[in-house]
């Protein structure tokens, strides 16, 4: 007997066939690994006694957290308390990706310098960031940089003040006062109306032909408004906050412990290797042309760089930045290794404390996928957007 | 009269070192500065850099601990078995060097010159014994050999790959032994540690992270809503998360996944995580092979009569795998670094011995700056001769350029 579909061909030959049994036989072999998986944790959940579900979440927390975005203590909830470990991460995460961005800009730029002595350094200074791991540069920065400074009480001053020590580092910062509300109103104002001077002097500019400076403009207008709210307001809305060396430690000031200190270092200068390396390659990436003919339309060097290379190489540019802000993200979860408590060292304490591994686990992936989701959009936006501008 | 032609010398200002100088260190004023700044920034740094080398550090936590670096606490009595391994390796090293050139060649000088350095360098004889020395040096004469052997006539290239991956398997064998045989004796892999265990890693990641990446490619590129889902959504999760979490999940979790009988070794756990995570990315890379395989190849496949699966495997998979080697290598070298995140999850590779073991010892109380300065020394000479290599390989390979 033959098995023949009504075209006359052998079923095991049929396209349609031969498709959609593949299709069945992936998805089967997913949905037993996946029941396989299920029950074996099911099974395990019930022999050892422990529970799968959420609840546990407004527990009180009952451990400490070493430095925190927002108010904590142990009575907080886990909730809460796996909040204050996503804030963690995002603050490492944000200041470390401008500050990469910034070094590895200046690094690239340096890439490209036509100073042989700049060029040369830059390179070496990435051929050795990107090619030691970076958790052996974390290692390095936190035990044998930071932790090794001077006690708080021999602490280095540097003009700031800035005080250093195995304590961290401790800095002179503007504290805001009970007037600052209203003072950022004013700031608001100045945005508002820098925006709107930018684009009457771009209009009467591009109208006329003549030069009305409009960046300056707006920056006028934006100083002018926050220097007269700075003064309506009445009291001063920032002060000066001097710490002052108590006994054990300083109090006041901008404080940044060891631990996220030596994170930071280490996220910026690892990170930055990598950006300055994209920056050198989009730069490249614009033909020498570009510049040539800016120059021929009397540009200066620097105006041809700035608006006619940059916004060209920053098409190449930004789409494997933002890859590496994912990748600085993710890296912050070496935090753990030194003791900086982010959302990743902070869900593998709840973990100890609460026994719950596997929502715990679900809840940090789901934390990172999200961002990483999070990137993903943005990359995307900005490529439709490029790719409208594109001819 | 013809008058002598009268001959200009070069201008000195514009040639030879001087004009150098000014061409690439002072050509404007503010280049000067800059150059005479950084300069000056330069010397400082390097003086005190080097003084705390030379003079201010003491190196004797590395040299008395030299073993602990490179192989843990595998049993000296069964450390031949390394010796073995690695002489082997580096036979087919030359005999790949003979047959290829290229990449080899550099692996080849890079791991001869270090040996000889090592071989000859002024440590007491209680740190690296007569014997030591004579392997270490027995290595570069391996090379030799090897190259001598690959003028044979029965060395083709294909039997030297073969050759490799042999080698991979009874070198794993080697390393664990084998239960119940006396002259190779099961070396628990909590014993495994040092640069060995880093490189086993890496390379067990790699190895095994590629057929599942190929697979994984594929099925992204796949016709089939069913399978193309199914990769996206396993290659999108590993890349989206740290590699960290996915260690500590196969620390934790994992025996909660499988039945209560089967546990799976510490070593074996972590490999499992680095591949997971490894193969999404090599899925990745592997389908920008692919993309730059022309849509005529499989035309013409299709044209000459071939098979999907036959287009696949003669026409498409060599040319998409050839213009991805490069990518490859980049990706080992990151997995090379990323296996030192082993050490949080408790294994002593190359950094968990340092920051465990010897920094755990009383007696290297604060030597942390020699030690992680020297993890970092040779991580960096590890990965940056595979970036060269790499680089390298890809001028040869021609990949962009055609």
């Amino acid at each position: 007997m033959r098995f023949l579909t009504f075209d006359g061909v052998p079923i095991w030959r049929d396209a349609r066939v031969i498709r959609a049994t593949a299709q069945i036989v992936s998805v089967v072999i997913v949905v037993i690994v996946v029941f396989f998986v299920a029950s074996n944790v099911l099974d395990a959940a019930d022999k050892r006694g422990f529970s799968l579900g959420f609840d546990f979440l407004g527990q009180e927390a009952g451990f400490p957290i070493a430095e925190s975005v927002i108010e904590y203590d142990e009575s907080n909830s886990f909730r809460y308390a796996f909040t204050v470990g996503v804030l963690n991460t995002l603050k490492v995460a944000l200041i470390g990706i401008v500050a990469a961005t910034v070094l590895g800009i200046i690094i690239g730029v340096a890439r490209v310098s036509s100073n042989w002595l700049i060029n040369r350094l830059a390179n070496v200074y990435i051929e050795t960031f990107r090619n030691i791991p970076l958790l052996v540069q974390l290692f390095f920065w936190y035990f044998s940089v930071f932790l090794v400074l001077p006690t708080v009480q021999d602490s280095i001053r540097w003009p700031g003040p800035i005080y250093l020590s195995n304590r961290g580092l401790v800095s002179v910062w503007a504290s805001p006062t009970s007037s600052f509300t209203p003072w950022l109103l004013f700031l608001l104002g100045g945005v508002l109306l820098a925006v709107a001077v930018t684009m009457t002097l771009a209009r009467y500019q591009s109208r006329t032909g003549r030069s009305t400076y409009p960046n300056i403009g707006a920056l006028a207008a934006f100083v002018v408004l926050a220097v007269a709210g700075w003064f309506l307001v009445g009291e001063s809305p920032l002060v000066k906050n001097v710490p002052e060396l108590e006994r054990f430690n300083y109090a006041g000031g901008l404080r940044f412990t060891p631990e996220f200190a030596a994170l930071l270092l280490g996220l910026v200068i690892y990170t930055a290797s990598f950006i300055s390396e994209i920056v050198r390659a989009g730069i490249q990436s614009v033909p020498r042309g570009q510049v040539e003919a800016a120059r021929a339309l009397g540009l200066s060097e620097l105006e041809a760089q700035w608006s006619v290379v940059f916004p060209q190489a920053l098409r190449v540019i930004v789409p494997p930045l933002i890859s590496q802000f994912l990748n600085l993200t993710k890296n912050s979860s070496l935090a753990i290794a030194i003791g900086y408590p982010d959302l990743f060292s902070i869900g593998r304490i709840m973990i100890n404390q609460a026994g719950r591994a596997v929502p715990i686990f679900l809840l940090i992936m789901g934390a990172y996928l999200v961002m990483s989701l999070t990137y993903a959009v943005i990359g995307n936006l900005y490529n439709r957007h490029m790719r409208l501008a594109e001819r | 009269m013809a008058s002598t032609p009268e001959i200009v010398r070069p201008p000195i200002t514009s040639s030879g070192p001087i004009g150098w100088v000014r061409a690439n260190l002072m050509s404007t004023k503010y280049n000067t500065l800059l150059t005479v700044a950084v300069l000056a920034l330069l010397v400082w740094f390097l003086k005190s850099a080097l003084g705390w080398v030379f003079f201010g550090a003491d190196w004797s936590v590395v040299t008395s601990n030299l073993k602990l670096f490179l192989v843990g606490q595998y049993p000296s009595e069964e450390m031949w078995r390394i010796g073995v391994g690695v002489l082997f390796a580096t036979l087919l090293l030359g005999v790949s060097w003979g047959v290829w050139g290229g990449v080899p060649r550099t692996f080849g000088r890079v791991w001869a010159v270090g040996l000889v350095v090592l071989a000859f360098f002024p440590f007491s004889l209680d740190h690296l014994s007569i014997e030591s020395r004579i392997w270490i040096l027995a290595n570069p004469g391996m090379i030799g050999v090897g190259y001598l052997l690959s003028r044979a006539s029965f060395v083709q290239p294909r039997r030297v790959v073969i050759a490799w991956v042999v080698l991979f398997l009874v070198g794993i064998v080697l390393l664990r032994g084998i239960e119940g045989v006396s002259v190779l004796p099961k070396v628990s892999t909590t014993l495994w540690g040092g640069l060995m265990l880093t490189f086993v890693l890496a390379i067990v990641g790699i190895v095994a992270s590629f057929p599942l990446g190929v697979l994984l490619a594929l099925g992204r590129r796949s016709s089939l809503p069913a399978v193309k889902s199914l990769s996206v959504l396993y290659i999108e999760f590993f890349r989206g998360v740290p590699l960290i979490s996915l260690l500590f999940m196969t620390q934790i979790i994992l025996p909660l996944f499988l039945p209560e009988g089967l546990r799976l070794d510490r070593v074996l756990r972590a490999l499992l995580a680095i591949t997971l995570f490894s193969s999404a990315y090599m899925a990745e890379n592997v389908r920008g092979g692919f993309q730059a395989v022309p849509a005529g190849q499989v035309e013409a496949g299709k044209a000459l009569g071939l098979s999907g699966p036959h287009i696949m495997v003669f026409i498409v998979l060599p040319q998409a795998l050839r213009a991805v080697i490069p990518a490859i290598v980049g990706q080992f070298i990151s997995l090379f670094k990323d296996t030192s995140l082993v050490v949080i999850v408790g294994l002593l590779d190359f950094v968990g011995i340092g920051k465990s073991v010897v920094l755990g010892n009383v007696a290297w109380i604060g030597s942390q700056r020699e030690v992680y300065v020297f993890v970092a020394a040779v991580f960096w000479v590890c990965t940056y001769s595979m970036s060269y290599a790499s680089q390298k390989l890809e001028e040869r390979l021609g990949v962009g350029s055609r």
